[in-house]
């Protein structure tokens, strides 16, 4: 259930061009967070809460690691918070992704840019279970690039970049032709892409899951709603009912 | 100290209420806190059927504040009754219910709905919405549309009416004295002002809707000067709102003339601020020389 919790800031550094990598450390969020699910942090002199999602959990640590693109004023301010600090988050925010896959399916992760955070914490948990991971995450270039290495731990990884100076040139979905059979994916980016990839697997069981400016984050204000696909009317909210959402059941 | 206000149709054990439209129908909220903490609870607007609302980006953050432009999403008067309602009665609070339209037969028909039940203590008559294309605020900007509608709600609801006040009027004190005459029960005020921001990487309006409704503290003096304005020129209670994040806030609506208060947009920032408030007041209260909030009212006023 999500909960306002104060949460120690126990490490914020830049891993790659405009992207940090915040660990915060709390019992309770870090005992209750799934894979896809997020943090809403508050920031001094900002209104508006952030929705930030979660990339990894160390439960006996006590810690949540997030990742975050510094876009505008609210994740820079959060850029310059410093270890020791306390911040107020109201989390686990938000239904993450469902871990039910048939023993030893072959699996594959789709995550563009700042969307690739949570498919870690995903993939790590997947790949426990036994589960084959393969991996493609795309990002706008070489600088871009973050977590390679963390992803290789867990199996094959394939990496895009818009410009070529990294990986293959192009988008992810110039990739996932070639990488064979697979059960399930899992892809998480801006909806452009998710549109790309659900295109290009169709017939495919996945799970998108989808970012959207927030208000309150717990699914009062209905800011963050989504059409259902073929339903007049028919919404999800995406920060209580979502992010996650098997691919067919949103109109993207 | 004794926090309690009775106003028409809502007895109430604190002035607290939140927002419509920023505390859903309180489930999400009831997480968090007990909600018969609260003196009352206003439900988000209810139109006749459902309605999507408008597309998103639906909020964009301002200085010391929030646009947005939801567009009343809203299952639907009945379906609100059947199911939000009983929730909501579960709690010992007050309950107004926001009511919305596109036409005046519209509101009539979500007012005479309400009718049905006794869990419902008081309509709030929303004729102030900035985000939707027909009705909302068309009938919140001329005192005579407005005063038409406040009229025929009168008589086709069998519960207190109070009139939700845009300020995006060049005289509030004559729309107040116009939904007065016409037979309002209370007013609430204010509704948020019309905004706009320009993102700058796509050139365009942030807001998919283009426009959308200024909240919080950045409102809160405009909120405080109408309400000062209109307390002298009509003699039913107002509901403060605008902008309302602390206990001290409070207290300066009560002294501009405001009976109670509604709390919106920073239960967005802090789902517990409600219950935090009413927790503070007492103290503030006391720190000002005050032994209840019913001797507040309008002391600001000279």
């Amino acid at each position: 259930m999500i909960k306002k919790e104060f949460m120690e800031i126990i490490s914020n550094k830049e891993i790659a061009l405009d992207t940090f990598e915040l660990v915060l450390k709390n019992k309770y969020v870090s005992q209750a967070a799934g894979p896809g699910q997020f943090l809403h942090i508050s920031l001094p002199g900002h209104t508006l809460r952030r929705p930030i999602s979660i990339a990894s959990v160390d439960p006996d640590a006590c810690t949540v690691t997030t990742i975050f693109k510094v876009i505008g004023s609210g994740t820079k301010a959060l850029s310059f918070c410093k270890e020791g600090e306390m911040i107020d988050v109201l989390g686990p925010g938000g239904n993450g992704f469902s871990l039910e896959n048939e023993a030893g399916s072959r699996i594959l992760l789709v995550g563009g840019g700042i969307g690739v955070p949570p498919l870690y914490y995903l993939g790590k948990q997947l790949a426990a279970q036994g589960h084959k991971i393969v991996s493609v995450l795309g990002f706008q270039n070489k600088e871009s690039v973050f977590y390679e290495e963390r992803f290789k731990e867990f199996g094959e990884v394939h990496i895009a970049t818009d410009n070529g100076s990294y990986g293959t040139k192009g988008f992810v979905t110039d990739v996932i032709g070639n990488i064979g059979e697979i059960d399930r994916y899992y892809t998480v980016g801006p909806i452009p892409m998710l549109r790309a990839v659900t295109e290009k697997l169709a017939g495919t069981p996945g799970y998108i899951s989808l970012e959207e400016r927030m208000g309150c984050g717990i699914g009062a204000c209905y800011a963050c709603v989504i059409p259902l696909k073929g339903e007049e009317h028919g919404y999800r909210k995406i920060c209580s009912e979502g992010p996650v959402f098997e691919a067919n059941e949103v109109a993207l | 100290m004794d926090l309690s206000v009775k106003l028409p149709g809502l007895d109430m054990k604190n002035p607290i209420l939140p927002a419509s439209g920023c505390f859903g129908f309180g489930r999400e909220f009831s997480n968090f806190y007990d909600l018969s903490k609260l003196g009352g609870i206003t439900m988000k607007a209810a139109t006749l059927h459902a309605r999507y609302g408008n597309p998103t980006p639906r909020v964009a953050e301002t200085a010391s504040g929030m646009l947005n432009a939801i567009g009343l999403q809203n299952p639907g008067v009945a379906k609100i009754i059947q199911e939000e309602v009983p929730f909501l009665a579960q709690f010992d609070t007050k309950i107004m219910a926001n009511i919305a339209g596109s036409t005046a037969e519209e509101y009539i028909e979500v007012a005479k709905s309400f009718n049905d039940t006794d869990d419902v203590h008081a309509l709030e008559l929303n004729i102030s919405c900035p985000n939707v294309k027909e009705g909302g605020i068309q009938f919140g900007t001329d005192c005579m549309m407005a005063a038409s509608i406040t009229e025929q709600v009168k008589k086709a609801s069998r519960h207190p009416v109070y009139v939700k006040l845009s300020p995006n009027v060049s005289n509030i004190g004559e729309m107040a004295k116009a939904v007065e005459a016409a037979g309002a029960d209370g007013i609430t005020m204010i509704n948020t002002l019309t905004g706009m921001q320009i993102h700058l990487p796509s050139k365009r309006p942030l807001i998919a809707n283009k426009t959308g409704g200024l909240s919080g503290p950045a409102i809160k003096p405009v909120a405080v000067r109408m309400i000062y304005e209109v307390k002298q020129q009509v003699n039913i209670p107002i509901i403060g709102m605008g902008g309302i994040s602390t206990a001290e806030d409070v207290l300066e609506f009560l002294l501009a003339g405001a009976s109670a208060v509604a709390v919106g947009t920073a239960n967005f920032q802090n789902p517990c601020v409600c219950s935090e408030i009413i927790d503070e007041l007492p103290q503030v209260l006391e720190c000002y020389g005050f032994n209840s909030v019913q001797e507040t009212i309008g002391k600001g006023i000279q």
